[in-house]
C-alpha cells in the first residue's frame, strides 16, 4: 500500500502553506506523526503537559466536561491555547475517526513558531477568525 | 526431539525471537497461555547477529552496582537483559560481557539472549517464515513457510530493521547502514552520510580514524540540549565535536539532499540548506544512507494496520494493539508506535530493550485479562503500608523509572480495601474509567527535572499532582510521606 509521504501531507496543509520544500522536510524529520484511533483521547482537559497538534487526516471531536463544542479536521490545529497561556488543555480532544496528527511537543511550541514567523502569522489569523466568530455569534 | 509449536491454532501466536518477541513468549508460559513463538530466524536475537554494524550497542549494562545482579532494583544498572520472576534467570548480559567495551557488544547481547531462552526453556520454532495474513471469523491466520498458525491475538515482535532508504533520487545507488564495509576499508576516502540520526553517527564515529574528510546532512538540525539525556551522546562525541571545532574533518550540515548522481571518481551530492539559505554541491567518493529502517509488516497494511513515520512505525494504542486492527498486538521496537501522554515532549524508551521489556509484561497482562479471563494477582495493603509502598516504588521501580511518564503503579480502593493493581500504562489511568484509586509515575520536566507524579482517581475524575523534586531522588524520606498522604487521604478515607 503506497503512503502518501510526510512532507507531501504537510504541503498540503494550510497552517505549512508558506514553507519551502526544504523547510517543510525539517519539520517532517523534526517532529512525529501520532495516529490515534476512533475514540481515543488526544488530549484531556486539565492534565497538564501537552503540545501543539496539527490534524493530517481525519476529524476530532471537541468536549469540555463531558459536552461536544466542536469539531475538527485536516489543517486545524489544537492545543496551542494551553501552550500560549502556559496552563492544562480546557477541553478534552478525542478522535472521531482514525486521526493523524502531527505533534509539536509543548518545549519545542515556542521555538518553532519564532523559527516559522509566516507558519505563527497564520495561526494569529486562525485565531482571530475563532474570535471573531465567538464575538458575531455573541452580538 | 518433540516438534515445536507445530502449525495449528494457538490462543495467542507470537511471531519473533527478539528481545521483544522472547519476552513477550517468557510471560505467557509463565501465565500457562497456550501460545506459540515462531521465528524466520534460526536461532534467538537474529538482529544483534548482524547489527549494530560496529559491534557496540549504545545502553549500559554496569556489571558493578550497588545491588545485586538478580534484584529488581539491578534492572536499573542493566538496560540490556530480560527481565524474569526468578532472580536466577534474570541479569543475563552482565554475567556474559567481556568488558572490552564500556557497553555490552552484540555478539554478547546475542548471546545473553541465548541463555536466556535456555535458562527459562522457552520453546520457540525457528526457522518458520511468516509470510501472509488474513482474518477469519474471530481467527488471525498466518500463512508461514511450516503452514497456518490461527489465534484470537498475535503478537508482532519484528523489530524495527528493515533498512529503509529515504525517497531522495539516486540514494538508492548509495550503500545502505547495513552494506557498510569495514571500517579500515574507507582509508583515505571522502564520505558523504545521509541523515544524522544514531546509525549515522555510529558510521561516523566508525569511520573517523580511517576516512579523509566525513559529511553527515541531514534536514533537521541537531538538538545538543536533547543529545544530552539521551545514550546516543556515546555515539554523537566525537564526529560532533570535531565539527563543533570547526569542521576540520568532520561536517554536519542542515539540508535536504536534492539528488545523488555517480561521477566518473564517485559521487556528486546536491542538498539545499534548511536551517540557512542557499545550495551546496559535495563531491565525494562514497555515499552512505543512514536514514533508517522500517518495521516488516507485510501484509498487514491491509488487514487495516495504520501506520506513522512515512509507513514505517505502525499506529498503536496504550496496550500496543493496532489503532484500526483489532487483536493485532507488537512487542519490541515497534512500541514505539505508541508514544503514551507524551507530557512535556518527554518519549519513553519502547525502542530499546530496557523500555520494552516491560511494555511486554504489561501486553502478556493485558492479553491475559483480555482474551482469556486470567485475573492479575492483586495482593491487598493495609492502609498504613499504603504510602511507604508507593513512595517505594517511585523511589526504586526500574519500571517507572526507565518508562517515565509512560508506566505507573496504581493502587485500587476495593471494597475488599486497597489492593495493589500493578504496573499498567499511565495513559490507561488516566483514560479508562475505574474505581477510586491512586497511581504514581516518575516524571521529567522540559528543562530536564526529574520528579515524583501523583494521579489520584475520584468517582472517575481525575487530579495529577506533581511533588517536589529531590537532588538524591529520595522520595522515602519525611516530607514525601506528609505530602503524599495528604492526597491520598480521600482514598483512605473510610477503608
Amino acid at each position: 500500500m503506497e503512503v502518501a509521504s510526510l512532507v507531501d501531507t504537510l504541503a498540503q496543509t494550510s497552517l505549512f502553506a508558506d514553507l519551502t520544500r526544504p523547510q517543510l522536510e525539517a519539520v517532517a524529520h523534526e517532529f512525529d506523526e501520532e495516529a490515534f484511533g476512533e475514540g481515543q483521547k488526544v488530549l484531556r482537559q486539565g492534565l497538564s503537559g501537552s503540545g501543539l497538534y496539527v490534524i493530517l487526516d481525519g476529524s476530532a471531536v471537541v468536549t469540555r466536561d463531558g459536552e461536544e463544542i466542536a469539531r475538527l479536521g485536516r489543517g486545524d490545529f489544537f492545543g496551542e491555547i494551553s501552550i500560549l497561556t502556559d496552563g492544562p488543555p480546557t477541553s478534552d480532544i478525542v478522535a472521531a475517526t482514525l486521526l493523524r496528527c502531527l505533534v509539536i511537543p509543548r518545549p519545542d511550541v515556542e521555538r518553532f513558531l519564532l523559527e516559522r514567523p509566516h507558519v505563527m502569522l497564520r495561526m494569529l489569523r486562525s485565531e482571530a477568525n475563532r474570535l471573531r466568530g465567538m464575538l458575531e455569534w455573541r452580538s | 526431539m518433540a516438534v515445536v509449536a507445530p502449525p495449528g491454532r494457538y490462543g495467542v501466536v507470537v511471531v519473533g525471537s527478539g528481545p521483544g518477541g522472547l519476552q513477550t513468549g517468557y510471560g505467557l508460559a509463565r501465565l500457562g497461555i497456550d501460545h506459540a513463538v515462531i521465528s524466520a530466524d534460526e536461532g534467538p536475537g537474529g538482529m544483534f547477529r548482524r547489527l549494530p554494524i560496529f559491534e557496540r550497542l549504545i545502553s549500559w549494562t554496569k556489571p558493578e552496582a550497588p545491588h545485586a545482579p538478580g534484584t529488581r532494583e539491578y534492572e536499573l544498572y542493566d538496560h540490556n537483559s530480560l527481565v524474569a520472576d526468578e532472580p536466577h534467570w534474570q541479569a543475563c548480559v552482565p554475567e556474559l560481557m567481556d568488558r572490552t567495551y564500556d557497553v555490552p557488544s552484540r555478539a554478547e547481547m546475542a548471546a545473553a539472549l541465548e541463555s536466556f531462552v535456555g535458562r527459562t526453556e522457552l520453546l520457540v520454532r525457528y526457522g518458520c517464515r511468516w509470510e501472509a495474513t488474513r482474518r477469519e471469523g474471530d481467527d488471525l491466520v498466518l500463512e508461514t513457510s511450516d503452514g497456518e498458525y490461527r489465534a484470537r491475538a498475535v503478537v508482532f515482535a519484528l523489530g524495527v530493521t528493515t533498512p529503509w532508504t529515504a525517497p531522495i533520487p539516486g540514494l538508492e545507488q548509495a550503500t545502505h547502514y547495513v552494506d557498510v564495509r569495514p571500517a579500515r576499508e574507507y582509508k583515505g576516502r571522502s564520505v558523504f552520510i545521509v541523515g544524522k540520526r544514531n546509525s549515522a553517527f555510529e558510521i561516523a564515529n566508525s569511520l573517523l580514524p580511517w576516512a579523509s574528510r566525513i559529511v553527515l546532512a541531514s534536514p533537521r538540525p541537531i538538538r545538543t540540549d536533547v543529545l544530552g539525556h539521551s545514550p546516543l551522546r556515546t555515539r554523537y562525541l566525537q564526529p560532533l565535536d570535531e565539527h563543533v571545532r570547526g569542521g576540520f574533518g568532520t561536517s554536519i550540515v542542515d539540508a535536504s539532499i536534492e539528488r545523488v548522481e555517480r561521477t566518473a571518481n564517485g559521487f556528486r551530492v546536491d542538498a539545499r540548506g534548511t536551517s540557512w539559505d542557499g545550495q551546496l554541491a559535495f563531491d565525494v567518493d562514497e555515499v552512505i544512507a543512514a536514514t533508517g529502517f522500517r518495521t516488516p509488516l507485510l501484509d498487514l497494511p491491509e488487514l487495516g494496520v495504520a501506520t506513522v513515520a512515512d509507513g514505517r512505525i505502525p499506529a498503536l494504542t496504550a496496550f500496543w494493539e493496532s489503532v484500526a486492527a483489532p487483536a493485532v498486538y507488537f512487542a519490541g521496537n515497534a512500541t514505539q508506535g505508541s508514544p503514551g501522554l507524551r507530557k512535556q515532549g518527554l518519549s519513553p524508551s519502547n525502542s530499546a530493550v530496557n523500555g520494552f521489556r516491560y511494555n511486554a509484561r504489561v501486553l502478556v497482562r493485558h492479553l491475559a485479562e483480555k482474551h482469556f479471563g486470567i485475573e492479575p494477582e492483586r495482593p491487598l495493603i493495609p492502609p498504613d503500608e499504603l504510602v511507604p509502598h508507593l513512595l517505594r516504588e517511585l523511589a526504586r521501580a526500574p519500571e517507572l523509572w526507565i518508562q517515565k511518564g509512560y508506566l505507573c503503579r496504581i493502587v485500587n480502593r476495593t471494597d475488599d480495601g486497597l489492593s495493589d493493581d500493578g504496573i499498567l500504562p499511565l495513559q490507561v489511568f488516566v483514560d479508562e474509567p475505574g474505581p477510586d484509586a491512586v497511581a504514581v509515575a516518575v516524571e521529567m520536566a522540559a528543562d530536564g527535572t526529574i520528579y515524583p507524579a501523583v494521579y489520584v482517581r475520584e468517582r472517575n475524575r481525575i487530579s495529577e499532582r506533581p511533588l517536589d523534586p529531590h537532588p538524591l531522588h529520595d522520595y522515602e524520606s519525611e516530607p514525601y510521606r506528609r505530602a503524599l498522604s495528604q492526597l491520598v487521604g480521600p482514598l483512605l478515607g473510610s477503608t
